[in-house]
């Protein structure tokens, strides 16, 4: 589903994130993505949906590498993958039904079906009863159930999520978590950024720890 | 529906949403002016045609002339290349003329007699007229001749110059409205920057994202063109109550006309291509700088 091999990125200035990483991501598995803050977790995330390209080595994401991908195929290889952000990026001059709507927009849903998707996707997340509410009135942890149900509602087959639990109390992050692993559990490839390490034991999933730019 | 007209349909629905009243008023105003100038030149060019003094000559005989003498000059005419069009006016229809205008025929009862001498008017290459004016006094019969292109010409003149500067009016606003066009789309992408950004990271293509910006420079210059047509047809409704009474005052009847059709639609789409280009020069500058990070 995702390989990296000896991905290395630098930004420009000279700083290094990552010096050479490589690991791969079986179609259906869940990881999680360990490290200190500032580990390069982010910048690795960022390398899969092609938002940063490699220094060097590749990412092949669904079989397509990414790092040689054109400029305009970047928008259907981001369709096939769900991005969950720390900071949502909910935009709050719409509804909650509308965020999720946001991307089938993008891919010329008929509009029926657009909103039959965009209510089952908001019903897996619990949030259904809040569609008409806007992002702002709801707490951290609903919005980010909300940032989940917009990154799965085109049904990606990979769902990426940098700390999407690290700006909530334990009750919410464990439902958070929960969400994405009954979202595994139907066969979609997870892969999860956090810090909190306590969080990850308890899973007992596949553990990637990143540190000082390599995967151990 | 396609999924390409659905999106289509929705880049338009978006961009009417965010269609901004006032900067269509501002472009309408500014677009009313060479708009109106035109149809205030084609009016008045309309009533030059009528005249159709610049490539005219009269040439009156002597009023003692005989038929035949006007018959042998008229053939001298009509076999001379400089000259278009002969028209033979007799006395007597040229009297009929005269009578028909308002308050002549009491002056006509009391000369008593015809007047008028017969008359040719001829129409030349506007070129030749001053040689051929010459020409045609030396003939014997001929008393006088009446160029009357003098003063048509620096009408003409004075309408071409007219007409230079509506063409200049028109392309120094229509770079305004580009300007104008541009701005309004800059501050969109500003206020939009999140949906932008969000939408770039969500999968959303470069061309989705552009279309309604698009759509945005289009309507609001075509909405700005209707709204200086609306300026223009007001303006000359009102202007036009005054000069009724003027021209009514010489015996005369004149109005402004509105802009043609297709001259109206010219304004229209005019508008809504440099509305167009405006929004495609501002999305090309400013789209660019929002990429997610």
């Amino acid at each position: 589903m995702v390989s990296f091999s000896a991905v290395a990125k630098r930004y420009p200035g000279g700083q290094e994130a990552l010096k050479s990483v490589s690991f791969s991501l079986e179609p259906g598995e869940l990881a999680f993505l360990t490290g200190r803050s500032g580990a390069g977790k982010s910048t690795l995330l960022k390398l899969i949906p092609a938002i940063e390209r490699p220094s060097a080595g590749s990412v092949i994401v669904n079989g397509q590498n990414v790092a040689a991908l054109k400029r305009g195929a970047i928008p259907y290889l981001r369709r096939n993958i769900g991005l969950v952000f720390q900071d949502q990026k909910l935009l709050y001059d719409r509804s909650v039904f509308d965020n999720v709507m946001l991307p089938l927009a993008f891919s010329g849903q008929a509009p029926r079906e657009a909103a039959r998707r965009a209510r089952a996707a908001l019903d897996k997340v619990g949030l259904l009863a809040r569609e008409r509410s806007n992002p702002i009135q709801l707490s951290g942890g609903e919005q980010q159930r909300v940032a989940i149900a917009r990154a799965v509602v085109n049904r990606p087959a990979l769902l990426i999520a940098d700390e999407p639990t690290a700006n909530l109390d334990a009750e919410s992050a464990a439902r958070v978590l929960e969400i994405f692993v009954a979202f595994n559990q139907v066969g979609v490839t997870v892969l999860l950024a956090t810090h909190d390490q306590a969080l990850v034991e308890c899973y007992g999933k596949r553990r990637l720890h990143l540190e000082a730019g390599r995967i151990e | 529906m396609s999924a390409w007209l659905r999106q289509h349909r929705q880049a338009l629905g978006s961009a009417l949403r965010r269609l901004g009243v006032l900067n269509a008023v501002v472009i309408g105003v500014a677009l009313s002016l060479p708009a109106g100038g035109y149809a205030l030149l084609d009016s008045l060019r309309g009533v030059a045609g009528r005249l159709a003094l610049d490539t005219q000559l009269s040439v009156f005989l002597h009023p003692e002339a005989k038929r035949a003498e006007a018959e042998a000059l008229g053939k001298l005419l009509r076999a001379d290349g400089r000259i278009l069009r002969v028209r033979f006016v007799p006395r007597d229809e040229a009297l009929k003329d005269l009578a028909a205008v308002q308050g002549m025929p009491e002056v006509i009862e009391a000369l008593g007699r015809n007047p008028l001498p017969d008359a040719f008017v001829v129409t030349s290459e506007p070129r030749s007229l001053e040689a051929l004016a010459a020409d045609l006094a030396r003939l014997p019969p001929v008393a006088h001749v009446q160029a009357d292109a003098a003063w048509a010409r620096r009408l003409a003149a004075l309408a071409a110059i007219g007409r230079l500067a509506v063409w200049l009016l028109s392309a120094l606003l229509g770079i305004g409205l580009v300007a104008v066009t541009f701005n309004t789309i800059r501050l969109q992408i500003l206020t939009q920057r999140d949906e932008i950004e969000v939408s770039k990271l969500i999968g959303a293509t470069d061309a989705f994202i552009r279309r309604p910006f698009y759509y945005l420079g289009l309507l609001q210059g075509v909405v700005g063109g209707a709204v200086a047509l609306a300026i223009v047809a007001a303006g000359l409704w009102g202007l036009n109550q005054e000069v009724a009474v003027l021209a009514q005052s010489y015996g005369a009847r004149f109005s402004f006309t509105f802009l043609s059709p297709g001259d109206a639609s010219a304004v229209v789409l005019f508008a809504g291509v440099l509305g167009w280009l405006g929004a495609q020069l501002s999305v090309a500058r400013h789209l660019r700088e929002i990429e997610p990070r």
